[in-house]
């Protein structure tokens, strides 16, 4: 184990123990939170998400493909992660762990599950369909990568602008329209330390965590959920927490729709 | 190719199967099916059939993944390319089964006593070979009872159900077809005496009040898996030691 995980640990623990987190945010608090549409010229959508010092960049890139067979007339959103080793000094170059893996599949399962895209809009005809890529980069690790992630990712959407397809070409210019959606979702994480429940954990939380659950929301619906780690919470605590995702959910949604 | 009609799933108070909300699929659970792993279960629970073996606690290899304060836990889930009755699939961990394998893992590391042996690891492979919904709660309940067999030592027991949504009806145990058309999947570990919540997913559209009634259905189903894994290994035990002696009388 990393000695540095260790002290941190030992910091965060003694810390909570006299009713303070590392920044003086309250357990219930989010770090600041900025999100900037539209940081990417290449892309059709994008945007970037800051969460204290955690940084992440979703873009969203369309293409024309071919249906799965079993959907024939839906679009495809692939939602793929990369934790380049300049965010953190924990990542490695090479084909992604199952951090990474996790951290893209709990931001695909919100927004897949709340229903905002309307994949059968993504028809084209019965060979093609529409293919959203969404790439969250991640720049900066301080924790709490999927709340940032989330952010990105449907931050990014909501600035995304739908090319058109003619004559075999995927034609991006000023006259396209705005990608439609049906709400916004947002995750919220909290972390487990001790018997204390952090949200938004810092990468030193992380550090001292048992584990973590996330729970994503749209406005009237919880839409995708995720534990993580070895922790052990009991039924009220998840309630509690579905609670907390809903009501904090709200202030998130209020930053993306600014 | 067109696209699958969505069935009805919830007709008349009953689902596809003839189940109520609350039923369990046919659950069949045997511990120490296997001779070369130390502990292993077969679970046949409706269609799935998933087959779990444990190693350990051994050497830990390799050895820069040792841990000097406790033994490392490795877990496999995986998928046989033969498992679902659509096409053959792919070998090979999948971006989902590297997920699931992660979940699961984390399920063990909140309960075996690891601390009790240093520098070692213990190893779960879990092997699906026919998927019919609900693969992942099959994987930790036979994982769990292959821990066991292997006498490896847990500060509780574990077993999982998938409770969902369907025609907005909350169900327990989803089946294939109502995990596929349904409109959420809520899968859930829970320990067997304190009750705490170890393996927590979902996906779909749930209100507060949906989300609360799945969870108390998973909650109070995963009871009945429960007394099936203990069955499993009491059995399992009187075969490999002849009848336990409970009877003796002074």
């Amino acid at each position: 184990m990393d000695i540095l995980d260790v002290v941190k640990k030992d910091y965060v623990t003694r810390l909570l123990a006299e009713g303070k987190r590392e920044d003086g945010r309250k357990n219930d608090e989010y770090r600041s939170i900025s999100v900037e549409k539209g940081v990417l010229q290449s892309a059709e959508g994008s945007a970037l998400a800051i969460v204290g010092k955690t940084q992440v960049l979703a873009a969203v890139k369309f293409g024309v493909g071919t249906p799965y067979p079993d959907k024939p007339t839906e679009g495809v959103l692939s939602t793929n992660s990369e934790w380049p080793p300049l965010a953190s000094p924990k990542f490695e170059t090479g084909p992604p762990r199952e951090g990474s893996i996790e951290f893209a599949r709990v931001v695909d399962r919100g927004i897949r599950s709340s229903e905002t895209l309307d994949f059968k809009s993504f028809y084209i005809n019965e060979e093609k369909v529409w293919m959203l890529y969404l790439d969250l980069y991640v720049l900066d690790h301080d924790g709490n990568l999927i709340d940032a992630g989330a952010l990105a990712g449907m931050a990014a959407l909501m600035n995304a602008k739908m090319p058109r397809y003619e004559d075999e070409k995927v034609i991006s210019d000023e006259s396209n329209r705005q990608l439609p959606l049906k709400n916004t979702v947002v995750a919220c994480t909290v972390a487990k330390v001790g018997k204390h429940f952090l949200l938004d954990p810092t990468l030193a939380e992380e550090a001292a965590m048992e584990g973590r659950v996330t729970i994503a929301t749209t406005p009237e619906h919880i839409c995708a959920g995720q534990k993580s780690g070895p922790v052990a919470v009991t039924k009220d605590e998840l309630l509690e927490i579905a609670d907390l995702s809903f009501k904090k959910g709200r202030e998130l949604r209020s930053l993306l729709e600014q | 190719m067109t696209e699958k009609e969505k069935p009805e799933l919830f007709v008349h108070g009953k689902r596809l199967d003839g189940r109520t909300v609350e039923d369990l699929r046919p659950l069949k659970i045997q511990a120490g099916v296997l001779n070369s792993a130390d502990g292993s279960a077969f679970v046949q629970w409706g269609n799935n059939k998933v087959l779990a073996g444990v190693y350990g606690p051994r050497e830990c290899i390799p050895k820069h993944d040792s841990d000097p304060y406790k033994a490392v836990l490795k877990c496999r889930y995986n998928m046989a390319p033969f498992c679902s009755s659509g096409e053959h699939s792919r070998s090979g961990p999948s971006r989902r089964s590297t997920e699931l394998s992660k979940v699961i893992r984390e399920v063990f590391e909140g309960l075996i006593l690891t601390d009790k042996y240093p520098k070692t690891m213990i190893e779960i492979y879990i092997e699906v070979l026919q998927s019919d919904g609900g693969t992942r709660c099959a994987a930790v309940t036979a994982a769990a009872v292959a821990l066991a067999d292997a006498g490896i030592p847990m500060r509780d027991m574990v077993a999982a159900v998938a409770s969902g949504k369907i025609q907005e009806h909350i169900v327990a145990d989803l089946g294939k077809d109502e995990d596929n058309y349904g409109q959420s999947d809520f899968p859930v570990a829970v320990s067997w005496r304190d009750k705490e919540i170890l393996l927590f997913q979902m996906d779909g559209l749930l209100t507060r009040q949906q989300f609360e009634h799945a969870l108390n259905l998973s909650i109070s189903t995963v009871e009945k898996v429960k007394v099936l894994q203990k069955e499993a290994l009491l059995r399992s035990f009187e075969e490999k030691n002849g009848s336990p002696r409970v009877n003796l009388n002074l």
